[in-house]
């Protein structure tokens, strides 16, 4: 049996009247890649930052249900909202380095976190080593972020998350801004941080979600519709309508 | 320090900037509340009608606003149709024609005529202005209504310029295309068209400059003459509501009928300019939707 | 096509020619008052005080007195005004009541300056006794910047991207840092910008500082606030209406109305190449 890390159970979110994820309950196992797809609008953002609370700052999210990480339970008042968006990283759409220097993007947040000052350097480059990204910038780790090129700020972004050891990567179509080389860069950058980390990432590239996931749920509607490995979701999926899905039919 | 503290820190913080807030807005709102309850003190002594329709403005005996309100528009009136149809010209200029090297290099000089204070203004106004008025209509001398208007048509032109060249600037290329077309020059296409299409922003500019004109103080204070009688024509002197609450704030004894009817005519005059800032607003707004 | 050409010459005239009138009004004015004042202009005049009844002497207490004046108006209005931009525009939920809040501190920005003068007169020299005094002039000032402030200000905030904030928060970075770190040192050069132009335009009023603290003439210059003061617009009113030998200080209001323009207008320039450096950095 898979060790679980992140897991929902009977989640319903709603902005303000409209219900967006409707009782979505889903385990994601430890160090290996689940991909959420579905078609564009049926909840695979929303339900991913449900998990690091990025929703806590929209004044008309509502949340029921329980979300875990391992026993924690990532809603309750008494857990640290800061800890838990340090354990559970997240890397975005568009990629988004902080107007800052490259070297700064990754400070930063070691920083806020208090961990020792000459620990710092170290730990920048481990992680700019580990996104495939120290041998383009080592040279220039004061220019500003955002002069970087689309891919190797959307490495950099992850090199950010990464540098703070969290438990759980969350991937929102990281791949979905950028040119098809800077896509394989991440795609292997991906098969590697697997080893150390637990990946949810949604896509809309069905032979992306094939090279890279363990795992695939498919959604409609603010639904899992289905939720299994990847060989059975794309070779033999049970429900019609991730049939139709992955045979392109619709979205 | 740990995550904890930090986020002790970011809800104190919350709180502090939510306190800054809505001690910065009750400020603000206490201004309405002052002008009200005075005005309410000032009508308990004298009535509304009295206010309203008398004719004279005499702080021992009448307080009319009538003639204080007749002077205000007056000047600024005569400052819009000065500055309307120079602004708008203006406008169409700047975005019609001229090459956007010279756009560059006008739209600053316009905005610094904005950063003039009131005071040079009314300055010139005595110096300049009013003198050379005095000779131009064999005057004794020019502190009269024009030169308000004259000087308030100067300080409203920015604003004018610069909201009417949004307005025209907004109108989508497809309006001026859809002219020519049909065969319309440019000038049929920028009269008939593109400025009829413009009107509401052009309504907007010129609300907001005749808010900034029925507001403004020392411009008027020093260039009209301040005499508090109904004025006939453009060469009377006159004397607006803001130049009263000027000359006669510094003496009034605290908390007199005269000392409320300041605040009276004072609360008036802010309900008008609302209403015209509010009416420029709203064009302005629409404008902003023909944008998107 | 003769008539062509005519019609289009006389519009090029009339609409070539109105921007030439606006543009000249500018130039009428500069050249007026900075032709007549600069030969008033020399070290004393701006480094001593009047003298023999103000037809002779400088006006450096009129200098100091306004810069007095907008250092108390800046400690009052800046933090205020975007402390209070910050919670409308970072933490305030957007509900109907912020909408309408919004609405109305946008339009204080559109009420006559004489009326902030009332506000000040019966809040800060009679309700909370500061008297006439600097404290209460700067004090109304702030109040009437304060609009200004919020709403530049939150502009500025505004187009700060929402995925820059997200970055910060996601890596366990609290709201505040994340408006400390990342969102008000993106923002500060508009908010800069803003405030600038706002303070340009306060040193340069003169209706709400009438009667809240600005004298005639003062002959000694103190630390304490509550003293009254002398500034550079009203000195400038003064000389040009209330002197009683106005023929002859009117070199001298030409030399103030110069100074006048020309510290106004290097706050402006500032605020213009702040505005231009942050456009092109983007
Ligand atoms: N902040 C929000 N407020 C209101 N509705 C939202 C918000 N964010 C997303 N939605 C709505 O929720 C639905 C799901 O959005 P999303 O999770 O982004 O879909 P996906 O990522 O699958 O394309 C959409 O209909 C979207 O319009
Ligand atoms: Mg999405």
């Amino acid at each position: 049996m898979e060790e679980i890390k992140l897991r929902a159970e009977n989640l319903n979110l709603y902005f303000g009247k409209k219900q967006i994820l409707k009782n979505v309950s889903i385990a994601f196992p430890k160090n290996q890649v689940t991909a959420l797809i579905g078609p564009s609008g049926c909840g695979k953002s929303t339900l991913l930052r449900s998990f690091n609370r990025m929703h806590d700052l929209s004044p008309d999210a509502k949340i029921e249900g329980k979300l875990f990480l391992e026993n924690l339970d990532l809603y309750d008042k008494k857990n640290s909202v800061t800890d838990i968006r340090k354990r559970i990283g997240m890397v975005f759409q568009k990629p988004n380095p902080l107007p800052k220097s490259i070297f700064e993007n990754l400070s930063y947040a070691l920083n806020i976190h208090n961990y020792p000052k000459h620990s710092i350097p170290n730990l920048i480059e481990a992680a700019l080593k580990e996104s495939f990204l120290w041998d383009e910038v080592k040279d220039e780790l004061k220019k500003p972020a955002v002069k970087l090129s689309g891919g190797q700020q959307q490495r950099l972004c992850i090199a950010r998350t990464v540098v703070l050891r969290p438990e759980v990567i969350l991937m929102d179509e990281p791949c979905s801004a950028l040119d098809p080389l800077s896509t394989k860069k991440i795609e292997e950058l991906i098969e590697k941080l697997k080893e150390n980390f637990t990946i949810v990432i949604v896509t809309h590239n069905m032979q992306q979600a094939q090279r890279i996931s363990n795992k695939v749920a498919f959604m409609y509607l603010g639904e899992i519709i289905e939720f299994d490995t990847c060989d059975t979701i794309f070779k033999n999926p049970k429900n019609e309508l991730t049939q139709r899905y992955i045979g392109g039919h619709f979205g | 320090m740990n995550s904890r503290t930090r986020e002790k820190i970011d809800s104190l913080l919350k709180l502090i900037f939510k306190g800054a807030g809505f001690l910065t807005i009750t400020l603000l709102a206490g201004i309405f509340f002052l002008l009200f309850s005075n005005s309410i003190l000032f009508f308990l002594d004298v009535s509304p009608l009295d206010f309203f329709t008398g004719s004279q403005w005499d702080p021992d005996t009448h307080f009319s606003i009538i003639p204080l309100l007749v002077s205000t528009f007056w000047v600024a009136i005569g400052s819009m149709l000065l500055a309307v149809p120079l602004g708008v010209l203006t406008a169409a200029y700047l975005s019609e024609m001229a090459p956007r090297s010279l756009q560059t290099v006008l739209k600053p000089i316009i905005e610094m005529l904005a950063a003039i204070p009131s005071v040079a203004i009314g300055f010139l106004g005595i110096v300049l202005v009013g003198p050379g008025l005095a000779q131009l209509f064999g005057i004794q001398n020019g502190l009269n209504a024009l030169n308000g208007s004259v000087l308030l048509a100067v300080m409203a032109l920015p604003t004018i310029v610069s909201i009417s060249e949004d307005a025209i600037n907004a109108v989508p290329k497809s309006h001026r295309e859809a002219s020519f077309a049909l065969g319309a020059n440019k000038w049929e296409t920028l009269f008939k068209v593109t400025i009829p299409a413009a009107f509401p922003g052009l309504i907007a500019a010129v609300m907001l400059g005749l808010g900034r004109a029925l507001g403004e103080t020392m411009t008027v204070l020093m260039a009209t003459g301040n005499s508090a009688a109904i004025p006939r024509g453009f060469l009377d002197s006159v004397r607006t509501i803001t130049a009263t609450i000027a000359i006669e704030m510094g003496e009034v004894p605290y908390q007199t009928t005269h000392y409320f009817a300041l605040f009276a005519i004072a609360g008036l005059l802010f309900l008008i300019t609302m209403v015209i800032n509010l009416t420029g607003e709203f064009f302005a707004n629409r404008l902003r939707k023909f944008d998107a | 096509m003769e008539r062509k050409h005519f019609v289009n010459s006389f519009f090029w005239f009339i609409l070539g020619g109105s921007t030439l009138i606006v543009v000249s009004f500018l130039g009428i004015i500069l050249w007026d008052i900075f032709s007549k004042g600069f030969s008033s202009l020399s070290w004393a005049f701006i480094s001593s005080f009047p003298r023999d009844g103000m037809t002779q002497g400088g006006i450096l207490p009129a200098i100091i007195g306004t810069v007095l004046l907008t250092l108390i108006t800046t400690l009052f209005s800046v933090p205020f005004g975007v402390a209070c931009a910050i919670y409308l525009n970072e933490y305030a939920k957007p509900t109907l009541l912020t909408n309408i809040i919004r609405a109305s501190i946008r339009n204080l920005a559109g009420v006559p300056s004489i009326i902030y003068g009332l506000f000040g007169l019966a809040l800060f020299v009679q309700a909370l006794d500061f008297g006439t005094s600097v404290l209460s002039a700067g004090l109304t000032l702030g109040l009437l910047s304060l609009p200004y402030i919020i709403t530049t200000t939150e502009e500025a905030l505004k187009r700060i991207p929402n995925s820059l904030r997200e970055a910060a928060l996601a890596l366990g970075v609290t709201q505040f840092e994340t408006i400390k770190d990342v969102v008000l040192p993106k923002a500060l050069p508009g908010i800069l910008t803003g405030v600038i132009l706002t303070l340009s335009r306060a040193a340069g009023e003169t209706a709400p500082i009438l009667f809240t603290g600005v004298a005639f003439f003062i002959n000694g210059i103190s630390a304490s606030p509550y003293q009254e003061f002398m500034a550079l617009p009203y000195h400038l009113y003064m000389l040009s209406t209330q002197h009683n030998e106005i023929e002859q200080v009117r070199p001298l209001a030409y030399g103030t109305a110069t100074v006048l323009i020309l510290v106004v207008f290097s706050l402006n320039s500032m605020a213009f190449y702040l505005r231009f450096k942050n456009r092109t950095q983007d």
